[in-house]
């Protein structure tokens, strides 16, 4: 079996684009990825792509090249851009090809998303009752959490003040401006506990990395990034997961957990070997829950973490560098790549302001999405 | 004069003396999901039977919904000026936990762990003037 590496990577800006067609931000990416590897598309033996709404991913070879690769393209909620990378590592694995590209990339319409998953499936009773909201259920499972763990609200607004400088020293990221802790407290209260400012918005963006075989590697680049893990989850019985009409009695994981384990496994590595993480928060609440299910720590453990700032750039265990999704915004089929293409720039130390400091080695993805899929990444030098 | 329908007869039946929800129950393992559905989540078999579920349970987790839910699909005010925030929770019935909207919407009186019963709130009038019904589970106390 082959091990992967990434040699390149590109990135189209997330954030409001008029001018510009989802697909032609992730052409921008594709072609950025390239030259940043030093290969043409032509070169290019296979691609994975990921999008919700702004076409289909294949159609972008009408922009790039008609060069009859295989292109696959890939659909997974929040958690595309992982299923993405995960389907693209596969393939390098299998030794189907040697190099390929995972590409993701969207547009959004304003304001909350409106699943269309329930459409035709006589589901139409659940929106039209005032649920099928991912905020509710977000907001749900982090109220309950802080009840169960004694997480302050003061955290949730730590989390978010920290994502708005990180994303003032992120040249890629939508929301540059730093906020504060009071501001984001005042803010419009969407759905109890959370405000406004502790939630990501849907966005645009694109994102492409270039794989290859890592015993290949050396063409291209002298600092290879070598794909430790990359797994994906669906959700087991009794999780409790996004738009769900109902849940059953009894609790089990959820796809986080089990995701996380595997990854762990597969990488021969533990929690404690991680240099920096890039953790789903759709909310603020989402990146101190995950923290816990991505076994960082104990559940309840992150009130204290985040007093101490163990998760700033300069912590113990710096969580979303570049800002997250609640900095960034979150296009869909982009939004997990993102947080690889972060974790290279850290790894090849090309960070600038947000650069994790003492040389970090190992890096670790999670994304989430409807209806409750987990996909992470671990990577290292 | 106005006369109330369900949302979806199939979801919430209103055909009896009061409101129930209907789910499947599983012939196999007897686990239960709502609403009625073809397969089972827990031992994947295929044997379902349509049951009503109870109308009593405990707030399992809560959140107030604090703005309009884009229409469509939402079938209620979506006029920022009138809107009513609203509570949403899952209650834990004898058989499954049902998502639900709930009639209380104060924080200060929602909390995990209180009794809650089936209720049903209005969402908007069809064109022959019939009121469109969901359902919502109210504290204990409040409806009686």
């Amino acid at each position: 079996m082959n091990d992967v590496a990434i040699v390149g990577i590109g990135m189209h800006p997330f954030g409001r684009h008029e001018v510009l067609s989802g697909m032609e931000q992730g052409a921008i990416a594709v072609r950025r990825a390239c030259a940043d590897a030093g290969v043409a598309w032509p070169d290019i033996e296979f691609a994975v792509g990921g999008s919700r709404d702004a076409g289909l991913p294949d159609r972008m070879v009408s922009m790039l090249g008609l060069t009859g690769l295989q292109f696959t393209n890939v659909i997974n909620g929040c958690a595309t851009g992982g299923s993405a990378l995960s389907t693209a590592c596969n393939t390098i694995k299998a030794g189907a090809c040697d190099l390929g590209i995972a590409l993701g990339f969207d547009k959004h319409a304003r304001g909350a998303f409106v699943p269309s998953t329930q459409q035709g499936e006589g589901r139409d009773w659940y929106g039209a009752s005032g649920m099928s909201l991912t905020t509710q259920f977000f907001a749900m499972k982090i109220n309950r959490y802080m009840e169960q763990y004694g997480i302050s609200q003061r955290s949730l607004a730590r989390v978010a003040a920290k994502a708005s400088r990180n994303g003032a020293k992120n040249p890629m990221a939508w929301r540059r401006s730093e906020i504060s802790e009071a501001k984001i407290l005042e803010s419009q209260m969407l759905s109890y506990p959370l405000t406004q400012y502790m939630f990501c918005s849907p966005g645009e963006g694109g994102v492409a990395l270039v794989l290859c075989r890592s015993d290949q590697a050396h063409r291209y680049t002298r600092r290879p990034i070598f794909l430790k893990a990359s797994v994906v989850r669906s959700r087991r019985f009794g999780s409790f997961e996004v738009l769900a009409p109902s849940l059953a009695l009894e609790e089990g994981n959820g796809p986080t957990i089990e995701a996380s384990k595997a990854a762990f496994e597969e990488a021969g590595v533990g929690p404690q070997d991680i240099s920096v993480a890039q953790l789903q928060d759709t909310e603020a609440g989402a990146e101190i829950m995950h923290m816990a299910e991505n076994g960082f720590c104990a559940d309840g453990q992150q009130e204290e973490m985040l007093q101490r700032g163990e998760t700033e750039i300069g912590g113990r265990f710096p969580v979303n560098t570049d800002g997250g999704c609640i900095a960034n915004g979150e296009p869909v089929g982009a939004s997990g790549l993102r947080q690889v293409y972060e974790n290279v720039l850290q790894l090849r130390g090309d960070a600038g302001p947000r650069q994790v400091p003492g040389d970090p080695k190992v890096a670790y993805t999670h994304v989430y999405g409807s209806p409750g899929i987990s996909g992470i990444t671990i990577l290292s030098r | 004069m106005s006369h109330q329908i369900s949302i979806n007869e199939n979801v919430l039946d209103l055909s009896g003396s009061e409101p129930r929800l209907l789910g499947s129950r599983c012939r196999g393992c007897g686990n239960h999901t709502f609403p009625i559905q073809s397969g089972c989540v827990k031992c994947s078999g295929s044997d379902m039977e349509t049951v009503k579920l109870g109308t009593r349970g405990e707030l399992w987790a809560w959140t107030v919904q604090g703005f309009p839910p884009k229409s469509p699909p939402y079938l209620g005010e979506i006029d920022p000026q009138k809107f009513i925030p609203y509570g949403v929770g899952y209650v834990s019935l004898p058989e499954v936990k049902v998502e639900a909207r709930l009639t209380e919407s104060q924080p200060s009186r929602l909390v995990s762990g209180m009794t809650m019963v089936l209720t049903l709130v209005p969402l908007a009038k069809d064109e022959a003037g019939n009121e469109i019904m969901t359902f919502a589970f109210a504290p204990v106390g409040e409806k009686e």
